[in-house]
């Protein structure tokens, strides 16, 4: 599925790096922990989670992750917008917590294959 | 040049997990009789404690770093030290605005206390103190630089709340003064992508009882103590050694 696929689907926000909505999703990974998503998430993954500064970018084009969805209606830093920008990766939103958001994330995946 | 020890990370009974014999005065005592020269007062996102402390140590000639442990967005703890009073009440107020409107449960974390030189309870913090604050590690390195403070990830080798545990490597650009080690230090962290191979490590205790106090510390070389003078030893090759 691609990310604007799941975007329309589960009718996400989407607060920047739009160059990056026509990447492939391959699965996904729900965690708040930098090093984990590090040692874990592989390439292809939608990363969930709550933070929101730099560095989440910065992961997430070392692991070529296919995006980002912040949780909880939180917002992006000025700076992780940037860089979502310059690394093509899209940041998505959504107003839900990250259990009911990956539940239907999880469902929307399953459905597609 | 002199060589002063210092145990820059210690915990007042401000903190919730801070033993509540760590009061300014027993504080104080300790420090003088492990013949520590400098220390550095780091509440959980809390200063109040430091000016008393300050002008309590310097009676006994120790040396006061004024600052607080902040714990930024990302989980991950930071010293950050300011010279002047001034200084220290406007970052108060930064921190203020930042931390979480939670209330502390004194049952489960442990009481918030603000005392005075004879030990009595002036207040009780009543915002749990060890919320992260909703500032990031890049925010934080730059509001305490903007403010000529110094600026020091805390103990990085710890397997939780460490720029090591939560992010997994120094990001490009941050501009620490210094890294603080806990416990024997791993030299593969110098190693660690992001370490600009020049940044000076310390060791501190990260006191929460009295007798931790100085139980670890850094010898730090200098002419005589002041804060630009600790900021300068940071930035020097060859000043800084551990110990404890």
């Amino acid at each position: 599925m691609l990310v604007s696929e799941l975007k329309e689907k589960l009718n996400l926000k989407v607060f920047g790096g739009n160059s990056g909505l026509n990447r492939e999703i391959t699965g996904g990974y729900t965690s708040d922990l930098l090093s984990d998503v590090m040692g874990f998430a592989d390439q292809g993954k939608l990363w969930i989670t709550l933070q929101t500064h730099r560095n989440v970018m910065a992961i997430a084009s070392l692991k070529d992750l296919s995006a980002i969805l912040l949780v909880k209606g939180q917002q992006p830093d000025a700076d992780m917008l940037e860089l979502a920008e310059e690394e093509g990766i899209a940041v998505l939103g959504s107003d839900e917590n990250s259990f009911e958001v990956s539940g239907k994330v999880f469902n929307s995946l399953m459905q597609k294959s | 040049m002199n060589r002063y020890r210092a145990d820059l990370h210690i915990h007042t009974v401000l903190s919730p997990c801070g033993d509540l014999d760590m009061s300014p005065v027993k504080i104080v005592e300790a420090a003088s009789f492990q013949g520590l020269d400098i220390i550095g007062i780091t509440d959980h996102n809390s200063t109040h404690h430091c000016e008393l402390i300050s002008k309590m140590a310097s009676r006994q000639g120790i040396f006061v770093l004024m600052g607080a442990e902040i714990t930024t967005k990302e989980e991950v703890h930071c010293l950050a030290f300011f010279e002047k009073l001034d200084t220290l009440k406007e970052f108060q107020n930064y921190i203020d605005v930042a931390l979480p409107d939670t209330a502390n449960d004194p049952d489960t974390f442990g009481p918030q206390l603000v005392v005075d030189e004879d030990e009595n309870i002036l207040r009780e913090e009543k915002r749990l103190l060890i919320s992260a604050l909703n500032i990031s590690l890049e925010q934080a390195e730059q509001k305490v630089h903007s403010m000529n403070g110094i600026f020091i990830p805390a103990h990085i080798d710890k397997s939780r709340f460490s720029i090591l545990s939560q992010l997994g490597f120094i990001p490009f650009g941050l501009k620490a003064d210094a890294f603080e080690f806990w416990g024997q230090g791993n030299p593969e962290i110098a190693k660690l992508p992001g370490y600009d191979g020049k940044t000076p490590f310390i060791r501190s205790s990260d006191a929460h009882f009295i007798e931790q106090i100085g139980s670890k510390f850094s010898y730090i070389e200098m002419e005589n103590r002041s804060f630009e003078n600790i900021r300068t030893a940071f930035h020097t090759k060859g000043r800084i050694s551990l110990a404890g």
